[in-house]
């Protein structure tokens, strides 16, 4: 074997084994390779293994070679390896596409009740100012959800509310949630209160779009010597800038309550048509949302605070009215038909 | 209330007020404005509708009073006529079928030309011949071939009433040419009345709250006439048996009159007001209600000499007795009972007092001589009488409310003045006969600016005070800064003392204006802050069950023990409940006792729309407590699952229907969740339930309630697919209160878990929990997790056998464990159990 031919043999092996990468398309042309061309019987190893027989002298000069040309098999290895990979992950990512139009796979969903939503709303408005919920019962006597607020029996100001009697003497279905306020006064004198008190109240109603046997009321009460009437409209009014919009304007009109004095009704402009009267607002552009008062004398007195001492105010509203506005909700008998085509959608 | 717009002026200047403006003052003054009707008045100008505004307006140009000189004949049809009219400026020929206008027909030129609404091409008018009121437009017409371009108009087709029997005739005085609206226009504004402003269920009433806002003054109706009849002293007598019934009672009398139409601007306002006039002598009485607000009763004179048998009549008023007897004027015999006023005679009764007279006094088209009735009744009285007879009028909706006795006088007074002039005859007898036993005292009332500045948040001087409530005809003195208030004298609503002061300044805050307080911030003390336990933690169970996919639903607490005894067997026997004296609907007679029945109904009305449901309620229940009036309201949670576990969809491959297990995880993931220790499942029987499904909840010593899966029986009452049905009702309370306010955490474990498989062979009757707590036990504090991960029954194990396999997790907190040390915890498990429980490991 000549000095020549052995450097042209490895030129050869080295030529051969880039020509055959070259024609490597996947991951086991990759390894047939291998073992082809850098494997114990590949050419460029028999090489190592033939030093011995050459001549001393040519020997560092062959095997330097063939190092080179061994490193240059696997430099080339390398490279077609990562060419070889990214074309069989791009082939694979294009065979998983998917249709990303189809319908995903939702989470089980539960849902809260739209009353107790609203009634967090507003929970959350009034506790920001003070203000803590109390909760009582719904069964009440007449002495609670009348006599003591002002209301004796035949008084004119009963018309107002149609009662459910039980058949027990006295005992009835509250009217609303003001019995909550001799509760609350009772448990508290004489600490200043910030008190919700939301609850069901029933009337002896005819059921329609507008009107339920069954509806929930949320009762705001403030007692404390130095509570006024232009606390009673901050107060009002902040509830409903957080809740309908910072800059909703309202309005109080003198109203009638047996249980307050002065009286008012809240109007807050309508958010839907923004004044300009729509069928939500009946075109007047407002929208009655509470009624409220500086508390009564003698219903402060009842509850055990000194009247000549103690001022107070109370303010009552309908979170189901609320909802229905928010979400223009045409009939308040969805609230407790509890269809799921309607509670899914909140 | 309908308060008519032209009547009201008759006691105050408007000029300058729009219709919005005053129905903007008068809703900002407490009056609410609900409806505003236009007859032929303007609407708005477009922009915000503040107000419901109804009504037809007449054009001006098309709508004016014309003058109908002739009636002639009609050449081809006998029931219609041409007129000859004049409009002021030339003559048209006018085609109509009005009734009355027959007897004019074809008796040349009338001598006094009638005046009449004229509507031309291009009017809008309401279409005469249609029921309701429709709109419609004038178009040029030929009717049997003669040429219609405009006609002459009926009350209807005006928007005045309902009249279309004839064309309206308007006054003689009314000037040809006008634009009707300018001689007719009127508005009516429907007030709603708050049950503390009764004195303004009046047409002076509303003027005198005007007179205050608008600061201009009210003129009170002239009530001076000429009395040309004998003196009444000794022609009726009066006796009160219980003042605190009647506090007043005082009548005139008028003679030789007679009933006959009144002014047409009198039936005009009575209809406009709602009411619907008779005559002369009856529409008197109610003018005069509507008017000042006290309510005037009208006897035939001469009916009450006959029962009196030619003499004197003596009215007597008191209490009813029982078993008494009265036919009203709406012809209906009523039973009396002691509550009610009567008004008497030696006779018998007369009158149910403030409610509805007597048939028999009552005045008839032949009635010549009237005694005339002005008092003030007990409100409770009235009120309980109008209660029990489910009787309502005019009347009775004003003395129910209160009407002060200092009215009488200048209803009465304007009653005979109206009586006569409209009738256009009688003698009004001289004086009246007042019985007036207790004199009302208006109360006085004692106020300081710097109480009105406690209430109210702003302060006002005592003068700007004290003019206020004069503006309200209250009498004030104003000494060293304090206030002297006496209540005006037509108004009930004032009391004494601290209350006397509030009611004043509420009518400080009304005048001042609502608007005008400044809106300030509480700067008030707070109270101590506390916690409201109980509602956070429901609020936080309700969170977790929505979380698992749970639909929150609220029912109906009213509902009937039948519909509840769906979810009973029928051999548990009645229950007794909270139950309604007067409920308004077959279906809902009690109050709840199972929240659950409430929530299956809704489970049973939404089976229809999807195919899996999943719902729960939170709420009371109302268990009565014999001994005590009210029942417990006892909070409890409700829930109730059937169908797919998950919904059907194109990638859900999993098609299983929700079971036992559904639910049990769920509230074992519930506790959990919630903190709660100690939670033991027990199997429990329960008629509702599968009795083999059924299982009680509880922690420690507390049952919380119990669950599973509905009885067939009781399922099958239930219009649901034949999926199982899974429902749990727990006591809420009692779940609150075991939710622990702190818990503590593990530290996360620092060395790797061993983890091995073991299968157990038992008993097939061996609960799982006995099981799962034995190896509990035996493994000891280095056994982290114990999971049931197969059970398998099968001939290899032998009949009544099962294999329970676990997953088992060893670790310790401070080293990992080796070989030996797992292999000697898995020993002594499974030594123990086959000791105890005769287990055996499967090979
Ligand atoms: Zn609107």
């Amino acid at each position: 074997m000549t000095e020549t031919q052995v450097f042209e043999d490895l030129e050869q092996i080295l030529q051969q084994g880039l020509a055959a990468l070259e024609e490597v398309k996947d991951e086991a042309g990759l390894q047939a390779w291998r073992t082809a061309h850098l494997g114990r019987s590949a050419p460029v190893m028999q090489m190592f293994s033939r030093l011995p027989q050459l001549p001393k002298e040519l020997r560092p000069q062959v095997g330097q070679r063939a190092n080179q040309v061994k490193q240059a098999l696997e430099a080339a290895l390398a490279e077609r390896g990562e060419q070889v990979r990214a074309a069989s992950l791009q082939q694979k990512l294009a065979s998983e596409r998917v249709d990303v139009t189809l319908p995903g796979r939702q989470p089980l969903r539960g849902r809260l009740h739209p009353e107790t939503q609203v009634l967090r709303r507003i929970f959350a408005v009034f506790e920001e100012m003070g203000f803590q919920v109390f909760r009582s019962r719904d069964v009440e006597t007449d002495e609670y959800n009348f006599e003591l607020l002002n209301i004796p029996a035949y008084h004119p100001a009963r018309d107002m509310w149609d009662t459910f009697y039980t058949t027990r003497p006295g005992v009835l279905l509250r009217t609303h949630t003001s019995p909550g306020q001799i509760h609350v006064m009772r448990a508290s004198a004489p600490e200043p209160i910030r008190a919700i008190l939301p609850g069901m109240c029933y009337r002896y109603e005819q059921v329609s779009a507008r009107h339920e046997t069954q509806f929930y009321q949320v009762e705001v009460l403030a007692v404390g010597k130095n509570i006024t009437f232009g606390d009673l409209k901050g107060t009002v009014n902040g509830f409903a800038r957080r809740m309908f919009g910072q800059n909703v304007r309202t309005r109080l009109r003198p109203s009638y309550f047996p249980f307050t004095e002065p009286s008012a009704e809240m109007d807050v402009e309508c958010f839907v048509c923004g004044g300009k009267g729509c069928p939500v607002c009946k075109g007047s552009g407002w929208l009655e949302i509470m009624g409220c008062g500086m508390m009564h004398p003698t219903v402060l007195r009842n509850g055990g605070y000194d009247p000549e001492v103690y001022s107070g105010f109370a303010a009552g509203m309908g979170p189901e009215r609320i909802s229905m506005l928010q979400s223009r909700i045409e009939d308040i008998r969805y609230f407790w038909a509890n269809d799921l085509r309607f509670l899914e959608q909140f | 209330m309908k308060i008519v717009y032209s009547w009201l002026q008759d006691y105050i200047d408007l000029s300058g007020y729009s219709l919005v403006e005053l129905a903007r003052i008068l809703t900002m003054t407490g009056l609410e404005v609900e409806e505003v009707q236009v007859i032929g008045l303007p609407m708005p100008a477009n922009g915000p509708l503040e107000f419901k505004f109804t009504g037809l307006s007449w054009d001006p140009e098309k709508i004016i009073v014309a003058r109908i000189d002739e009636v002639m004949p009609h050449p081809n049809a006998d029931r219609l006529v041409l007129c000859r009219l004049n409009d002021g400026q030339e003559e048209h020929i006018v085609l109509t079928g009005a009734p009355n206008l027959y007897e004019y027909k074809g008796i040349g030129p009338l001598p006094t030309p009638l005046k009449v609404a004229w509507a031309k091409e291009g009017a809008q008018i309401y279409d005469g011949h249609q029921p309701g009121q429709v709109l419609t437009t004038l178009k040029r017409a030929k009717i049997r071939g003669v040429e219609s371009y405009s006609m002459v108009c009926s009350e209807k087709e005006l928007g005045i009433s309902d009249e279309h029997e004839g064309i309206m005739i308007l006054d003689p005085e009314a000037p040809t040419g006008a634009p009707l609206r300018d001689v007719l226009g009127d508005a009516v504004f429907e007030i709603s009345i708050l049950p503390n402003m009764i004195r303004n269920a009046s047409v002076i009433g509303v003027a005198r709250e005007l007179s205050a806002v608008l600061n201009r003054p009210l003129r009170m109706p002239d009530t001076s006439f000429e009395a040309a009849g004998p003196a009444i002293d000794g022609m009726v007598s009066i006796q009160i048996v219980d003042p605190d019934l009647n506090p007043r009672f005082m009548v005139g009398l008028i003679q030789n009159t007679r009933p006959v139409p009144s002014p047409d601007k009198i039936q005009r306002r009575l209809t406009l007001a709602g009411m619907r006039p008779i005559n002369s002598l009856v529409d008197a009485t109610n003018y005069v209600m509507l008017e000042t607000g006290e309510p005037l009763h009208a006897f035939d004179y001469d009916k009450l000499v006959e029962r009196a048998g030619g003499k004197a009549p003596t009215i007597i008023t008191r209490a009813a007795k029982p078993g008494e007897k009265l036919t009203t004027l709406d012809e209906v015999e009523r039973e009396l009972d002691p509550v009610m006023i009567l008004v008497t005679d030696t006779a018998g009764p007369l009158s149910l007092a403030g409610v509805m007279g007597g048939l028999e006094s009552e005045v008839t088209p032949e009635t010549r001589n009237v005694l005339l009735e002005a008092a003030s009744w007990n409100f409770v009285n009235v009120r309980r009488t109008m209660n029990q007879l489910r009787l309502n009028s005019e009347a009775g909706y004003r003395f129910s409310r209160g009407v002060h006795p200092e009215l009488a006088p200048l209803a009465l007074q304007l009653g005979l003045k109206r009586m006569q002039a409209w009738s256009g005859a009688g003698e009004i007898a001289r004086g009246v006969v007042d019985n007036y036993p207790r004199p009302h005292v208006d109360p006085v009332v004692t106020l300081t600016p710097a109480e009105v500045a406690r209430q109210l948040g702003v302060e006002l001087p005592a003068e700007q005070i004290a003019g206020l409530l004069r503006s309200l005809d209250f009498e004030v003195s104003v000494e060293g800064g304090r206030l002297q208030v006496k209540a005006p004298p037509h108004r009930l609503d004032i009391g004494e003392g601290i209350v006397g002061k509030a009611d004043l300044i509420e009518e400080i805050a009304r005048l001042y204006g609502y608007d005008n307080i400044p809106e300030t911030r509480l700067s008030d003390e707070l109270p101590p802050a506390r916690a409201n336990r109980a509602l956070e933690v429901e609020e936080r169970i309700k969170d977790l069950l929505a979380g698992m996919g749970l639909q929150e639903v609220i029912t109906y607490r009213l509902t009937t023990p039948e519909r509840e005894a769906r979810l009973r067997l029928a051999e548990e026997g009645p229950l007794e409940y909270i139950r309604l004296a007067n409920p308004i609907s077959p279906e809902r007679v009690v109050m709840r006792r199972s929240l659950l029945a409430s929530v299956m109904e809704v489970m049973e009305r939404n089976a229809r729309v999807t195919d899996r449901l999943a719902l729960f309620e939170a709420g009371p229940v109302y268990l009565p407590v014999s001994g005590q009036d009210l029942p417990v309201e006892a909070e409890t949670l409700a829930i109730a699952m059937c169908g797919r576990r998950y919904p059907e969809d194109w990638n859900q491959p999993v098609d299983a229907r929700m079971d036992f297990f559904d639910l049990k995880g769920l509230l074992e993931a519930l506790l959990e969740d919630l903190h709660i220790e100690n939670v033991e499942f027990t199997p429990a029987a329960d008629p509702t339930y599968h009795p083999g499904k059924c299982a009680r909840l509880s922690a420690g010593d507390v049952v919380l309630g119990t669950f599973g899966e509905l009885h067939p029986e009781i399922q099958r009452r239930y219009d649901l697919p034949s999926a199982p049905v899974l429902a749990a009702e727990l006591d809420l309370s009692r779940l609150i209160e075991l939710v622990p306010e702190r818990f503590e955490t593990r530290p996360v474990p620092v060395y790797p878990a061993v983890l091995e498989d073991l299968a157990l062979v038992v008993d097939e009757d061996l609960p799982a929990a006995e099981l799962e707590r034995a190896i509990r036990q035996a493994g000891g504090p280095l056994l982290a997790d114990v999971r049931l991960f197969d059970i398998y029954r099968g001939e290899q194990i032998g009949a009544g056998k099962k294999s329970m396999a676990y997953s088992l997790a060893y670790q310790a907190p401070d080293h990992t464990l080796n070989e030996k040390e797992a292999a000697q915890i898995r020993q002594r498990i499974i030594k123990r159990l086959e000791h105890t429980l005769g287990a055996k490991l499967r090979g």
